[in-house]
Formats: structure tokens, C-alpha cells, sequence
């Protein structure tokens, strides 16, 4: 891939550490401004040193606080960190405020703490995308840990934390009704459950609640068969403990644990920390990490031909007059959409087709 | 095509530096470039020079809003604007003021680099449109 000076000069000054760089090249990820693409292809070479945590959970489950607490405790461990913090933008006007970057006060003044604000803006995929991008650009910058806020619970977020290697879900206490909504959801994207807020009423319920979850989940899925406990087995212990499952677990895959924080007073943040490593350290391990990135790595290549593939067939469908034309003669009961899809394909398949018999010779 | 169209945002800081402690004002504007299309980055009350610097730098904005209500501007505004300039953000990022800032002091943070001041009574749209006519081309 070719790229032109300005961003040969971007993409060096960003490897080397300057925070104005790292900053513009995000803009341009975020803007897919012209040849961002070749800038982050140049990117791939220098990532894969950073460990990428993403942390989700309902709107005021203190997200924001706790990824301040977190990237605190990180820096006073010697280690930089990079925030992704995601924010919602209207549908109507596309604007957003992002309001993230107020919560991150113990660190500022910091620079080593890069704190980027994104919004949701764009469709199909098209946070997600910049998401990863962004990250492989704070990854190759070199930072330590990069942390990806998200939102709030939804679809969208679980596209994003596909990006994280390792996923937490903040729970917020009292929560337990919308635990039951959420279960499918949570329970398939949680590595590590937070219960925030833990000096408030109702923090041990929400506890025990999940803990319920993470235990029938855990019998569920995986290989089933020996030493997954039995719902008799539970019910019989009530002073069962997730930590108990720490010796089988290389065996059995991974048990979320349950922490307990305080994040306004920095409480439980140390123990969530070595639950984090705790997954990173598994993740290794078992194998999965590696499975993991290909999967990761998999889905871009997919989004990338997709939006590609998209790109292409607009640009035709304009060249062939625009969609107006095409959906007016399916209301006047002229075509329909089935047709207009089959023949405006019909030439790329036929393209296709010619390309096949060219590789096979 | 739209989704092109989506891809490119206004990005803004609107700032609170010092220690006045009213934001009101912040606020309406905050929401008013929202509703204008921008991306709109708040930073709180009580900030430090420093930390509007590092925030305008890392967030890569378009355009730094600060308002200043405490008569401070004198102190603050240069303060930032060197900030900038250290990380080289200064060319390229448009500055406006906003607040309270008396007559005689506007020259001065002019040819600091502030491009524009809004005083009490300017009205929303007419901040608006000068960020949309004058925000940085990159």
C-alpha cells in the first residue's frame, strides 16, 4: 500500500510517541478521511503488545468512574494507558455531547492517560470499525492498556467489545429485574462481572443473582460432563464461592468472577485489576487469545469486503441513476425489489464468475 | 452518498477554565452545538489551563470554546493558548471566547489567538454559523 508524505510523516511521528499524531490519526480513522486506509494498514505491524479491556454495563453504572479508578491504578503501576470512550449521537442531527472525559479527573494533567471521546456516528458497522482502527493506532503508539468504554447495553456494544480481549460488565445494585432481561446478553460478553456501587442496598443480592448466572451459564455451555457443579450441588452450599472454581479452571474454560467496587472511593479496583490480568493470564494459556484475534481479525476482513462490496454497488446504483428511479418503478408495481437486487448483481456475479476461471488457470 | 456525510463532524471542546463556578452558559451552548451537528466535548467545571490543553489535544477538536465569567480570561486564555502551541495544536484549532470579557481586554486576547469573542446576548445561531464558516479545513 502506497501512502502519501503527509501521512508517511503522521504515521512516523505517531510511532514516535508524539500525542498530536496519535490524535489526528484517530480523527482520520474517525472520518475516513482519504487514505486512512493505507495509514492503518501500516499500523497492523506495530500492534499486538497492548492489552484491550472493554468495559459495558446499563447507562449510571459508573462506567466512567470505574475506567478513571482503573486507569489510575495502571499508571501508578508504571503503565500508560490509552480510553476509547464511547458516547451516543443524535439520529436526527448526528451531533453528540460527549460527556465521558469529565468523569476521568484523577488523571489529568496526565498525558500518558490518552483519553479519546468517540460518538456513534455512522451506520453499518461503522463505529465498530473505527473502534478497532483506533485502537490498533493507541496500540501501536505503544500504550500499555487500552480501554474501550462503551455506551450502555445494546447490540452496538457488543459489536465493540469484540474488539476487547477481555470484557468487563458493570452491574449496577438493585438491578436484579434487568439482570433477567439481560442474561443472554451479559452472560455471553462478560469475562469479569462488576458489581459497582457495592456500599449500596441490594449490592449482595445483585451478587448472589449473578452468581446464580455465572453457575447456570457455566453448565450450560462448554464441554459439559465432570466437575461442573449441579444446581443441587449449589443449592445445597449456600456459602459457595466463585473463587473455588479457580483450580479446575484451565480445565473447564473460563468462570467470570464477580468483584465488588466502590469506584468514586477506588474500592475493589486493586482485585478487579488482578481478575483482569487473571482472564488475560487464561486467555494465553488456554489458547483462546490466539483463537481470539484470528476470529477478531476474521470479522474485519469480512467488514472491510462488505463495505467495500456496499461502496461499489452505490457508486453503480448512482451511475445507473440513483435508488429514487428504482424505487419509484417498485411503487408504481412496475419491479420489485427482488428483481432490481438480481439484475443490478447480475453483471458482478458475471465478473465473479470470469474471475474464478482466471485464478484456476 | 449519506453515509460519507455522516463521517464528518464538527469537533468541539467547550471549556470551563478557572474557578468560576457557573456553567450555564456552557451548557446552553454545549446543547446548541448538538443540536447543530457538532460533536461536542464538555469539560467540567474548575479545569486547569493544563487540562483544556490536553483535552483539545487529545480529543483533536476542530474548535475550543472557553467561557470564562470570573475576569480571569487576562491569565487563563494565554496560558492555553501556549499549551497549544507547545503541541503544536495552535494553527489549526479555532478559539473563541465566550462570557463575561470587557471591552478593553478583547484586543489583547485577539492577538493572542482567540478568532472570535461572544459576549452576553450573542445569540446561539450566530455563534453557529461562525464555526461553521470558520472552523479549520484539515
Amino acid at each position: 500500500m502506497s501512502m502519501d508524505a503527509d501521512d508517511r510523516s503522521l504515521l512516523e511521528d505517531l510511532l514516535a510517541g508524539e500525542h498530536r499524531a496519535l490524535a489526528r490519526v484517530i480523527s482520520k480513522i474517525e472520518n475516513r478521511a482519504p487514505g486512512y486506509r493505507d495509514l492503518v494498514s501500516e499500523l497492523y505491524a506495530h500492534t499486538g503488545n497492548a492489552d484491550v479491556i472493554g468495559i459495558t454495563g446499563s447507562p449510571g453504572a459508573g462506567k466512567s468512574t470505574l475506567v478513571d479508578k482503573l486507569a489510575e491504578t495502571y499508571r501508578d503501576r508504571g503503565e500508560t494507558v490509552g480510553v476509547i470512550a464511547i458516547d451516543p449521537s443524535s439520529p436526527f442531527t448526528g451531533g453528540a455531547v460527549l460527556g465521558d472525559r469529565i468523569r476521568m479527573a484523577s488523571t489529568v494533567g496526565d498525558m500518558d492517560v490518552f483519553v479519546r471521546s468517540m460518538s456513534a456516528r455512522g451506520t453499518l458497522g461503522g463505529l465498530s470499525t473505527a473502534t478497532a482502527d483506533a485502537v490498533k493506532a493507541m496500540d501501536a503508539f505503544g500504550k500499555d492498556k487500552i480501554i474501550i468504554e462503551t455506551v450502555g447495553a445494546g447490540q452496538n456494544e457488543i459489536d465493540i467489545v469484540r474488539t476487547a480481549d477481555t470484557v468487563a460488565v458493570l452491574v449496577p445494585p438493585g438491578s436484579g429485574d434487568d439482570i433477567q432481561t439481560l442474561k443472554a446478553g451479559i452472560l455471553e460478553i462478560g469475562d469479569v462481572f462488576v458489581v459497582n456501587k457495592a456500599d449500596r442496598d441490594g449490592a449482595d443480592r445483585t451478587v448472589q443473582e449473578l452468581r446464580d448466572m455465572v453457575q447456570l451459564g457455566d453448565e450450560s455451555g462448554f464441554d459439559g460432563g465432570g466437575g461442573h457443579h449441579s444446581q443441587e450441588i449449589i443449592d445445597a452450599h449456600d456459602d459457595w464461592d466463585g473463587e473455588s472454581a479457580d483450580a479446575d479452571e484451565t480445565d473447564e474454560g473460563w468462570t467470570p468472577p464477580i468483584v465488588e467496587t466502590v469506584a468514586i472511593h477506588g474500592t475493589g479496583v486493586d482485585a478487579f485489576i488482578d481478575e483482569l490480568a487473571a482472564h488475560r493470564h487464561y486467555l494465553v494459556d488456554s489458547g483462546e487469545h490466539a483463537e481470539q484475534v484470528r476470529t477478531r481479525y476474521a470479522e474485519e476482513i469480512r467488514t472491510l469486503l462488505r463495505e467495500d462490496v456496499h461502496t461499489m454497488l452505490e457508486d453503480e446504483l448512482a451511475a445507473a441513476g440513483g435508488i429514487d428511479d428504482l424505487a419509484e418503478a417498485v411503487r408504481q408495481g412496475e419491479t420489485d425489489p427482488y428483481s432490481i437486487a438480481t439484475d443490478v448483481l447480475e453483471p458482478v456475479e458475471a465478473c465473479l464468475e470470469n474471475l474464478e476461471t482466471d485464478t484456476r488457470e | 452518498m449519506s453515509s460519507e456525510q455522516e463521517a464528518e463532524s464538527i469537533r468541539c471542546l467547550v471549556a470551563k477554565v478557572g474557578l468560576d463556578g457557573h456553567d450555564r452558559g456552557a451548557h446552553v451552548i454545549a446543547r446548541a452545538f448538538r443540536d447543530a451537528g457538532f460533536e461536542v466535548i464538555y469539560s467540567g467545571l474548575h479545569k486547569a489551563p493544563d487540562e483544556i490543553v490536553q483535552a483539545a489535544v487529545q480529543e483533536d477538536v476542530d474548535v475550543l470554546g472557553i467561557s470564562i465569567l470570573s475576569g480571569a480570561h487576562d491569565t487563563l486564555v494565554p496560558k492555553i493558548m501556549d499549551g497549544l502551541e507547545e503541541y503544536g495544536a495552535a494553527e489549526d484549532t479555532l478559539v473563541l471566547a465566550g462570557g463575561v470579557i470587557p471591552e478593553e481586554d478583547r484586543d489583547e486576547l485577539r492577538e493572542q489567538g482567540v478568532a472570535a469573542i461572544f459576549g452576553p446576548g450573542t445569540s446561539v445561531e450566530e455563534t453557529i454559523e461562525f464555526v461553521r464558516e470558520n472552523a479549520p479545513q484539515r
